[in-house]
């Protein structure tokens, strides 16, 4: 296969010139905290105040709402991100590259800048910080774990474009099974099984048969679209009873729950969040701590090495790829029984591939993935908000604004991402 | 074909096991060498209808010959399955079982009957344009994914995975339909501006994903699938304004585009078939034309198979990529002129619908070749065509036409599966499918 020599020759060229000053993140970031100082910083009037409210009438604690000089903030924030900027200049002089945290942090003070100038001189309306954090981590939930089920792939070295087929799939069988059953929390049972089921064909087809990976992926999303609408239109719609909006409420931790702004927003959510925060946990540390994953990563960047000290380089992939659809087809679950809908055609809409640019922003680690999917989260969620209150940007941008990211990413502007050496290659003895 | 000869060959091209998947040779695909091969001077002498036989069995037009036939199979089970009088008559499928298969074959008669009438003929019409007419909108359904599939396919071949025709073609039919309602040019000249606005819209927004990984080595994979969202995001934006609304409506959608920038129609007032599909088939030659007897395409080409190789013969890489992505991207474009030039003469949103990633499959299936391009876009055309009647005669859903399609093309890309499920002989040299 053609495009596998190609990938090769671009990570083996990044991989030898380690030692080249590279500006190309300063200039991109640069442009972007310009603008941001341009725009929201010196495009906001004098003499005008945003409001955060941060309490919500059911708080334990009632905080007071936090009223800031609109200009001054959008500048401030925007010139913390031209300090950013100057310390990834600095870090590049020294031919030294910046953590995961750099573009995260830059993200956010850009995001506040463009809060504060949306919300300037709006006597009525106020930004509400908790409400817009509660469901930027809300939905953020079905990025996260695509996010997560695209690295454990990757990392293993099959390319997994398919999220968005396995959160499609989980979020069918999850409606359909909690309907069937009429519980709610059945559905997560069943919603990483029909992403596990995704999962395997990709693996099949790509280690067995050694199709292209992309290719699978894409005709994958195709088939679990086509197949979930068909069932959908005929025997869902036949018999209601097997496609109902069940909720699943939401857990109030005691204690934690009660902190100001954290609590509601981290503490006070359903049983779904809850097992995503474990399941990142519990990636992040296997992955990089355990055997399996050093086993892993092995065998997705040199299988042959791997396979050398006795490691079965497909079988891991396979593991791997099937685990991987089930945690993405658990994050499929979101978007019915978590969210109390009931199944709808094409309903993950096109997130399982805002998974995967959130995997490569996060740079194929857990905890990268996840602050990148909360960045998009974030985005979402603050696309909701400023329509409520009217801002003058078209919500369109802000709804492009992480695939723009990911463009950046992509194309060395924002840090540098670089994806497991053997990714895509399938691996013949 | 002898018994013996089928069951071996199927075995050991679809081994149990993944790790014992290739004996020997890496390179070769894991064919091992068998006396009986054709062409083997130590084969049985002269048995000449023998070895034609095999040649059969062993061609790929076999091969998606009976991906098809499995995908229309499996695409029968599920018609039954989702049936409700076959369920009705399963509940009591012990005490008379032929009610189930009578009720079986009904429902798989009335959906395969109703796909023929809808996208081949129809038999129960009239007059003979109305018998032909399901026809005529295959080809229509066609005109668009004879385009895009083309594009893809010479990105395909030149080792370019291009995800993004969606955003291509949405971009390159913004454009088209721009010049098409907002201008108002005489008649010939403007539907020629309009069709090099699809193509010039699609270029662009092929040519980012090419430049950026020319210059940056970002993946093509990825910017494109970013750019499909980037570009839908775009147009939405584009359908609030003014500008592209109709006059007095807040609608999302645009004004009629110009008769005067319409393709006109092929066979008369009758037929939807427009003038778009001989312009397609133009391409089709023209890309072939491209491709094989051009410098430029054998460069294409050559890139795709080796780019070290294509750089150390002192070939341009950087050039090839971005030449590759903006050609695709053109044609990517021009498949946007079908809708918006030649069909709905409108532009929405959902204008792009499902076009670009069903190209990417009509690419596949027609192994990035113009001929096979055509071919498949023809099948696929069929049954999109097949949907409307599908819905009305057999009250399917249209969906069963997209896992059709989806089914055909991961049986296509794996021939080893589809091999072993009809145990078909597997050929010496095994060609890489898919790119």
């Amino acid at each position: 296969m053609s495009t596998t020599a190609v990938e090769t020759s671009s990570a083996a060229a990044g991989a030898e010139a380690p030692r080249t000053k590279s500006w190309k993140s300063t200039i991109g970031l640069g442009v972007v905290a310009l603008l941001s100082l341009l725009f929201f910083g010196f495009g906001t009037p004098t003499g005008v105040q945003t409001t955060f409210t941060i309490a919500r009438s059911s708080d334990f604690i009632e905080l007071p709402s936090v009223t800031v000089p609109s200009r001054a903030a959008a500048v401030g924030l925007s010139i913390v991100a031209l300090l950013l900027v100057a310390w990834v200049a600095y870090r590049a002089n020294q031919y030294r590259k910046v953590g995961i945290w750099l573009p995260i942090v830059f993200g956010m003070a850009i995001m506040g800048a463009l809060l504060t100038w949306a919300g300037a001189d709006r006597s009525t309306t106020t930004i509400q910080l908790t409400g817009l954090l509660t469901s930027a981590l809300f939905l953020a939930v079905p990025l996260v774990f695509g996010s997560l089920a695209g690295t454990l792939c990757e990392r293993s070295g099959i390319i997994n474009i398919a999220i968005e087929g396995q959160l499609l799939a989980g979020a069918f069988l999850a409606a359909l099974v909690a309907s069937a059953v009429g519980n709610a929390y059945v559905g997560l049972i069943a919603a990483p099984i029909a992403g596990a089921l995704v999962g395997w064909l990709l693996a099949v087809f790509s280690t067995r048969y050694w199709v292209n990976q992309i290719v699978v992926g894409v005709v994958l999303n195709l088939l679990v679209l086509g197949l979930t609408s068909f069932f959908f239109s005929t025997v869902m719609s036949d018999n209601p009873n097997l496609n109902q909006p069940l909720n699943m409420p939401d857990i109030a931790i005691p204690v934690l729950s009660s902190i100001p702004v954290i609590g509601p927003v981290l503490f006070d959510q359903n049983l779904l969040v809850y097992i995503m925060y474990a399941v990142v946990v519990i990636i992040q540390i296997m992955l990089f701590r355990s055997r399996w994953g050093l086993r892993m990563r092995s065998v997705g960047e040199h299988p042959k090495a791997a396979d050398t000290v006795g490691i079965k380089v497909n079988r891991t992939r396979v593991r791997n790829t099937v685990l991987g659809g089930a945690i993405a087809g658990l994050g499929g679950a979101f978007f019915t029984v978590a969210s109390g809908l009931a199944f709808g055609k094409d309903m993950s809409a096109g997130k399982g591939y805002i998974a995967l640019a959130a995997m490569i922003l996060g740079r194929w680690s857990p905890k990268g993935a996840l602050a990148a999917a909360l960045l998009f989260g974030f985005a979402d969620a603050l696309q909701q908000q400023l329509g409520v209150i009217g801002s003058p940007i078209p919500s369109q941008f802000l709804l492009m604004l992480p695939y723009l990211a990911t463009i950046f990413a992509v194309a060395g502007l924002v840090g540098h991402s670089r994806p497991p050496a053997a990714e895509g290659i399938p691996y013949k003895k | 074909m002898s018994g013996e000869e089928k069951g071996g060959a199927a075995e050991e091209r679809t081994p149990n096991e993944p790790e014992a998947a290739s004996p020997a040779d890496p390179e070769t695909a894991p064919e091992p060498p068998r006396a009986d091969a054709p062409g083997d001077p130590g084969a049985d002498s002269g048995s000449r209808s023998r070895t034609v036989l095999r040649e059969i069995l062993e061609s790929s037009t076999l091969v998606v010959i009976m991906a098809i036939v499995a995908s229309l199979a499996i695409g029968g089970l599920l018609i039954v399955f989702a049936d409700e009088d076959v369920r009705e008559a399963a509940t009591y499928f012990f005490s008379r079982p032929a009610d189930t298969f009578q009720a079986m074959g009904d429902a798989l008669g009335g959906a395969y009957s109703a796909m023929f009438s809808g996208a081949v003929l129809n038999f129960n019409a009239n007059d003979f344009s109305g018998v032909i007419k399901p026809f005529t909108q295959t080809l229509t359904q066609a005109t668009p994914l004879i385009f895009a599939g083309l594009g893809l396919g010479i990105g395909f071949r030149a080792g370019l995975f291009n995800i993004g025709a969606q955003g291509q073609l949405l971009i390159g039919a913004t454009l088209g339909a721009y010049v098409g309602f907002a201008w108002h040019l005489p008649w010939g000249i403007h539907l020629l501006v309009a069709i090099v606005g699809c193509a010039l819209g699609g270029a662009i927004w092929g040519f980012i994903p090419g430049f950026l990984k020319a210059r940056t080595g970002a993946h093509e994979v990825i910017v494109t699938i970013m750019l499909n969202y980037i570009a839908l995001n775009l147009v939405a934006w584009l359908l609030t304004l003014d500008a592209f609304q109709r006059e007095g409506s807040d609608n999302p959608i645009t004004p009629i585009v110009d008769e005067t920038a319409q393709y006109p129609l092929l066979l008369g007032s009758d037929f939807n078939l427009h003038w778009g599909f001989v312009l397609a088939l133009a391409c089709a030659a023209g890309v072939w034309w491209l491709m094989e007897r051009s410098t430029l395409g054998f460069e294409f080409r050559a890139v795709g198979a080796n780019p070290h190789a294509a750089r150390t013969a002192g070939m341009n890489v950087t050039k090839a990529y971005i030449l590759v992505m903006v050609i695709a991207g053109a044609l990517a474009g021009l498949a946007g002129s079908a809708p918006v030039l030649g069909t709905e003469k409108v532009l929405t949103t959902a204008t792009a619908g499902s076009l670009g990633f069903d190209a990417i499959t009509v690419a596949l299936l027609g192994r990035s070749r113009p001929l096979g391009t055509v071919m498949a876009a023809i099948l696929f055309g069929g049954l999109r065509a097949s949907g409307p009647t599908l819905q009305v005669q057999a009250g399917l859903p249209v969906d069963i036409v997209f896992v059709i399609q989806a089914l055909i093309v991961l049986f296509i890309a794996a021939p080893p599966l589809v091999r072993s499920i009809f145990r078909l002989p597997a050929p010496a040299h095994e060609k890489e499918v898919a790119a």
